[in-house]
Order: structure tokens, then C-alpha cells, then sequence
């Protein structure tokens, strides 16, 4: 096993070590924390694909804002941080047949495939990533359109979000 | 190559014909020499930031007008040495109804997330942490996670002011990230990288000549983003005793201190390294790694020097006034400047330098212009419809 | 080498040193606690209720609006990267990126959304 490889099962483990501990947290607070740490998680696994990009990106817009979001509307929403109900509904063992199945599916098909004990073959001196992906962001027959389509699309979601929060009955933002 | 020109390298060639003198495979004596480097680093940035707490309390004192400290060795130099031992050897108390893990855990993300921001500072033409290629988002990356140790920090206490403080705090940081990001493109857009060392291999002009209102801008969002004064919504001493940190003592309040104080000589040297030329300095940085080291702290000296001016000048901006300046001005002021840059970008490309700068700098100063003589009208406008009367033309007031 | 090794050993670095002097600290620090002195510190007066109390609206509303803007200017990123290849089309592309997202502030704007009420 290489170095890499050892990194990365350590941080695989790390994350969803964090992801259950997001479900299983009774303090809401605490889950929103463990949400934290599994994106983190996430972001050094693809620091280990050379994906610096996605990485940084992963830090700043999940951590920096998607997280700090939750804790607002956590704080927010909830008086109490403490959940008091029961953390299982009577389906539980449904749930648990299910993913054990697809486990296993997934152990079974996955078996015989190689690329599990590949480790992801270096990126090319002089290559760019920044500068290929801003090229296929602009040039016109690339996707220029998703680009600024995702424009509309996060116009979208801020004009939903301002109508959410709009009280329209009493006329202005107080809750 | 010489000692005084790459010494870094000549260091960690030397090392491994060590390490690897002893039998070390190669990858293990790399990881153990890039180790030893990083530890060499933050060791001495943690004692200049010892000295910073002198820096720090003598300037202030010559603001208003005292001495500062000056009995503690010579000019009170040894001072410092002394509020670490006071802040070893205090009893640290944890609140009782306190979150204790999260409560231990904020001082240490918060003097980490100031750490590894100089993992993308370049120091000298060969002396740089990691060159990255997104150096710019990486410290955006590092203030998120400042800005959760706060929030953790602020949550964990179990105190109102703490919680307040936090809040207020991390809602400024986050609102202040948009002009910082903004302004982060406006370097990048010059340089075509976002990589610090390119940026400053680039700036044959220093680009505050080129943006002189990026740097302004970027310079207030930095200020809020460091959380000092006048922005030090999480602080408040005088409303909210102390925000996050109120209920820290001894060493882990000594952590967000030295954070603190860290992170303003941080981003004092990357005002220099975005705007002014960073290690660069008329040639300097050729004759030896040494001198281009000593010009980079020389540089952040002067941002940590200017931030500390606005501090001890300014007196503390209400929350809601601060929001409002940054989403209806600065927000809305950033995005238009980072569009005429584009644009005057792509208009004057190919033109003489002295066009291209001069035509750069004239659009920004014009662009400051109209900005603060909307702000005048608006701010005047509003002052007559409070007062119920028509002000007279007194155009030196400005909101 | 990977440079995200030299930044993962800052991560630990960054972490060494803070748990080290916090831990000194510990080491050699009294340790006297008593129910008065691990009380809530708000200028001695004390404490009513719960700290962890609800709060205002418009904290989420303003982290709502940072999000956005957020994702939008991480996009830009690249796009500002090869602005001096591209020209004039790629400035226009940007320049309709931006003033869609503006048009945005402003509608939150006019809805007084941005108040702090």
C-alpha cells in the first residue's frame, strides 16, 4: 500500500466516521459540527486527486457558508439544542435491510474491479487545471451557457430565499 | 545557486544527505525535512508574535498620548516574556454549563486558522510554503475556518455576550468575504494567476498604482475580516465586555490574542504582496533571499502599521450600520470596479505600460469618485429628511 | 511530491502549537475550581435563563445573500484567470455573469431584505 493510499482510507474513515456522528449527534449543534468536519473530510480527498480547486472551493463554500448557514438556522429555528425525541421511527429496520443489501450488491459487483487498487495517476507537468477550467467556462463551444445559466439559477435561490423570509401578511421582515 | 540565494535549498540538500546518511528511505527524510521547515516557520512567526504584542501596546500608547510599557527591560521589551508567564502559569476555569470539547477546541482552530495561512505567503523568489495556483482562495479557505472557531468559540460558552458577540461577528466576517473575493479577482485578473508568487513576478508596476480603489477596498474588507476595530462587532468591550471571548483565561484567551495580532500582520503582508510588489523591491530581491525576506516583513510591518492607524482612530461602527455599508456599498461598488477592470482590461490590452496604467489608475479614481458623491447625495438626502429640513450645501461632510 | 503535503503539515503544525502551549499552560497552572468561579461571567450580575437563545432573522437572511454571492464570485475565479487570453467575449460573458447576480442584490434590496429590522 502506498502512502497515498493509507491517507486516503484514513480519511475516508474520518468521514464517514464524522457523517455518522452528524446523524447520530442528539445536540443539534454538534451535528452541524460533525457535518463540518465530514466536509473537510471531503475537501482532502480531493486535495489527494490534485483537485486544488475543488478542494479550496469545498473549504470556502461549504465550511465557510453552507455550514455557518446551518448553524444560523439552527439557532434560529430551535430554542433547545437538545433533541428529546427517539432517534429511530419504526421503519428503522427497513433501512438497515436496504443498505445492507446495497452493500453487499456493491461488495459483490465491485470485486473483480482493478481500479480500487489503482491510486489516481499523477497530473502532467505544466498542466493547469485553473486555466482549463476557466477556458471551458467561456469559450463558446464549451459551457458558456451552464455559466451563466448558473447565474440565473443562484438568482433563483436568492429570490426564493427573499420570498420565504418575506412576511407578506404584515408587510415587512419581522418574525 | 548560493547560500544567500536559495538557501532553503541548499538546507534541505544538506539535511538529506543526512537523513538519508542514516538509512531513511527518501519519501520519509522529504516528509521529516518539509517537517522540520514548516516547524522552523511557525516557531519564529510564534515569536514575532510575542514581539507583536510590544509592537502592538507601543503604538497604541504613542496614539493616546502615553508611553506604553517601559519598565520591563529596555523600553519594555521583556515585557511580553513576562504576560506569557502570567498567561502560562494562570488558572485556566471552564464555565459550568460550558460545551466543554467545543470550548477547548476554538482557541486552537483559531490560532490555526492564522497558521496555515502561510503555507501560501512567499517569502523570497524560492522561499514559499506550497506555491499553489489558487493562493488567492486558499485564504479565503483559512478565514472560514477562523470564522467557525469563532462561532464554536462564541456557542460553546454558555454566555449571552459571547454568543452576541459571535454572531454579530461571523454575520460581518461573511459579508465582508464578498469584497474581499472581489478584490482578490482584480490582482488575479492582472497577473492571469492566482498563485502569489506570480502575482508578485507580475507586478513590474505595483498594482496599487493600477487599482489604487481595489486596495482601498480590499484593505476596509480585511480590517473587517480581522474583526478589529473600527469592525470589532465580536469584541465591544464597552457593550459586550469582551464577545466571544469573554469566558477564555489564561492560555486559550492567549490564543485568540496572539491570533489575532497574528492575523493583522498576516494580512498586512498580503496587502503587500497583492498591491505593493510584495518581496519585490526595485531589484533587491535578486542580490539574496535574506534581503527579499527582510522587504516582505518590512512591508506587512507597514500594513500591520496602517491597520493599527484605522483602529486606534476610528471608534466602533453599529452592526446594522456596517451591514448596510457593505451589501448597498461596498458590495455593490466592488462588483462595478471588478467589471470596469475587466473591461479597461481587455480595451487597453496590447497599448504602451503607461497607458495601460495610467488609463487604469484614472478609471478607479474616477470610479472612487462618483461612488462617494452618490454616497454624499444619498447621506445628504437622508440627513434633511431625519432633521425635516433642507440642509444647505455643505459638500465636506461626507455620511 | 504532492505540495498538499507541505500544506497538510501546516494543518498539523498549526494544530501542535496551540495544543502545546494550551497544554503547558494546563501543566503548569493551578487548578482550584469552585462552583462560584466556574458561574457564567456577565458583569456579576446573574445569569437569567438559558444563553442559547433564538435569534434574529435577519442573521440568516444576511448568511443567505453571502452564499450566493459567494458561489458567484468562486465561479469568477477561473474566468478572471484567463480573462488576458480571451478578450473582449469572455469580458461581456463575465460582465452578464455579474450584473444577473447585481440584478439580484437589488431586487433583495427593494424588498427590504437588507434592513436590519
Amino acid at each position: 500500500m502506498t502512502g497515498e493510499q493509507i491517507i486516503f482510507l484514513l480519511t475516508a474513515l474520518f468521514t464517514l466516521g464524522s457523517g455518522v456522528m452528524v446523524v447520530t449527534s442528539r445536540n443539534l449543534i454538534h451535528a452541524a459540527l460533525w457535518l463540518v468536519s465530514a466536509l473537510f473530510g471531503v475537501a482532502v480527498t480531493y486535495a489527494l486527486l490534485d483537485a486544488a480547486f475543488l478542494a479550496v472551493v469545498q473549504v470556502v463554500v461549504y465550511i465557510g457558508a453552507i455550514a455557518i448557514l446551518f448553524i444560523f438556522a439552527v439557532m434560529l429555528t430551535r430554542k433547545d439544542m437538545r433533541d428529546q425525541g427517539p432517534q429511530m421511527n419504526t421503519n428503522w429496520w427497513f433501512g438497515a435491510l436496504l443498505s445492507v443489501l446495497v452493500f453487499g450488491g456493491l461488495f459483490f459487483l465491485l470485486q473483480g474491479w482493478s481500479g480500487l487498487s489503482r491510486t489516481a495517476s499523477p497530473i502532467p507537468p505544466g498542466f493547469d487545471s485553473i486555466s482549463e477550467l476557466g477556458n471551458a467556462l467561456i469559450s463558446p463551444d464549451a459551457y458558456v451557457l451552464p455559466f451563466e445559466v448558473a447565474s440565473v439559477l443562484l438568482v433563483a435561490a436568492l429570490i426564493g430565499a427573499v420570498y420565504v423570509a418575506f412576511n407578506p401578511r404584515s408587510g415587512d421582515t419581522r418574525k | 545557486m548560493s547560500f544567500w540565494n536559495d538557501p532553503l535549498k541548499i538546507a534541505a540538500d544538506w539535511l538529506m544527505g543526512i537523513f538519508t546518511g542514516w538509512g531513511m528511505p527518501e519519501i520519509a527524510a522529504q516528509i521529516l525535512i518539509g517537517f522540520l521547515g514548516v516547524f522552523l516557520l511557525v516557531a519564529l512567526l510564534m515569536v514575532l508574535d510575542i514581539f507583536l504584542v510590544w509592537v502592538e501596546r507601543k503604538v497604541v500608547a504613542r496614539f493616546q498620548d502615553r508611553l506604553g510599557p517601559n519598565r520591563v527591560g529596555p523600553w519594555g521589551l521583556i515585557q511580553p516574556f513576562a504576560d506569557i508567564i502570567k498567561l502560562i502559569i494562570k488558572e485556566d476555569t471552564t464555565p459550568g454549563g460550558a460545551d466543554k470539547v467545543v470550548y477547548n477546541i476554538a482557541p486552537m482552530l483559531s490560532m490555526m486558522s492564522v497558521l496555515i495561512l502561510w503555507a501560501v505567503v512567499p517569502l523570497a523568489p524560492k522561499i514559499i510554503g506550497v506555491d499553489l495556483n489558487i493562493g488567492a482562495l486558499y485564504i479565503i479557505a483559512a478565514g472560514a475556518i477562523g470564522t467557525l472557531a469563532i462561532i464554536m468559540a462564541g456557542w460553546s460558552s454558555n454566555n449571552k455576550f459571547a454568543l452576541i458577540g459571535a454572531f454579530r461577528q461571523v454575520a460581518v466576517m461573511v459579508s465582508f468575504e464578498i469584497p474581499m473575493l472581489t478584490m482578490l479577482l482584480i490582482p488575479t485578473i492582472f497577473a492571469g494567476s492566482m498563485g502569489f508568487n506570480a502575482i508578485i513576478e507580475a507586478q513590474d508596476i505595483w498594482y496599487v498604482f493600477l487599482a489604487p480603489l481595489a486596495a482601498v477596498i480590499f484593505l476596509i474588507a480585511a480590517i473587517a475580516e480581522l474583526g478589529r476595530a473600527p469592525f470589532d462587532m465580536a469584541e465591544g468591550e464597552s457593550e459586550i465586555v469582551a464577545g466571544f471571548n469573554i469566558e477564555y483565561s489564561g492560555m486559550k484567551f492567549g490564543m485568540f490574542y496572539a491570533g489575532e495580532l497574528l492575523h493583522a500582520f498576516t494580512f498586512g503582508g498580503f496587502m503587500g504582496i497583492l498591491f505593493f510588489g510584495g518581496y519585490r523591491f526595485f531589484g533587491l530581491e535578486q542580490v539574496s533571499a535574506f534581503l527579499a525576506v527582510a522587504v516582505i516583513v518590512f512591508k506587512a510591518f507597514i500594513g500591520y502599521w496602517i491597520i493599527m492607524w484605522v483602529k486606534y482612530t476610528l471608534m466602533r461602527i453599529r452592526i446594522d450600520h456596517m451591514l448596510a455599508f457593505n451589501w448597498k456599498f461596498l458590495t455593490p461598488l466592488a462588483f462595478t470596479l471588478l467589471m470596469v477592470t475587466a473591461l479597461m482590461n481587455a480595451l487597453l490590452a496590447g497599448t504602451s505600460p503607461w497607458i495601460y496604467t495610467s488609463g487604469m489608475f484614472l478609471s478607479n479614481v474616477a470610479l472612487g469618485w462618483i461612488a462617494l458623491e452618490v454616497a454624499r447625495r444619498y447621506s445628504r438626502r437622508e440627513r434633511a429628511r431625519v432633521e425635516g429640513v433642507v440642509t444647505t450645501s455643505r459638500s465636506t461632510l461626507v455620511g | 511530491m504532492s505540495p498538499w503535503i507541505y500544506i497538510g503539515l501546516f494543518f498539523i503544525v498549526g494544530l501542535i502549537i496551540p495544543v502545546g502551549a494550551i497544554g503547558f499552560a494546563w501543566f503548569l497552572g493551578p487548578r482550584k475550581s469552585n462552583p462560584i468561579k466556574r458561574t457564567t461571567y456577565e458583569c456579576g450580575i446573574e445569569t437569567v435563563g438559558d444563553s442559547w437563545v433564538q435569534f434574529k432573522a435577519q442573521y440568516y437572511i444576511f448568511a443567505l445573500v453571502f452564499l450566493v454571492f459567494d458561489v458567484e464570485t468562486v465561479f469568477l475565479f477561473p474566468w478572471a484567470v484567463r480573462l488576458g487570453q480571451l478578450g473582449l467575449f469572455a469580458v461581456v460573458e463575465g460582465i452578464i455573469f455579474i450584473l444577473i447576480l447585481l440584478a439580484g442584490l437589488v431586487y433583495t434590496w427593494r424588498k427590504g431584505m437588507l434592513e436590519w429590522a
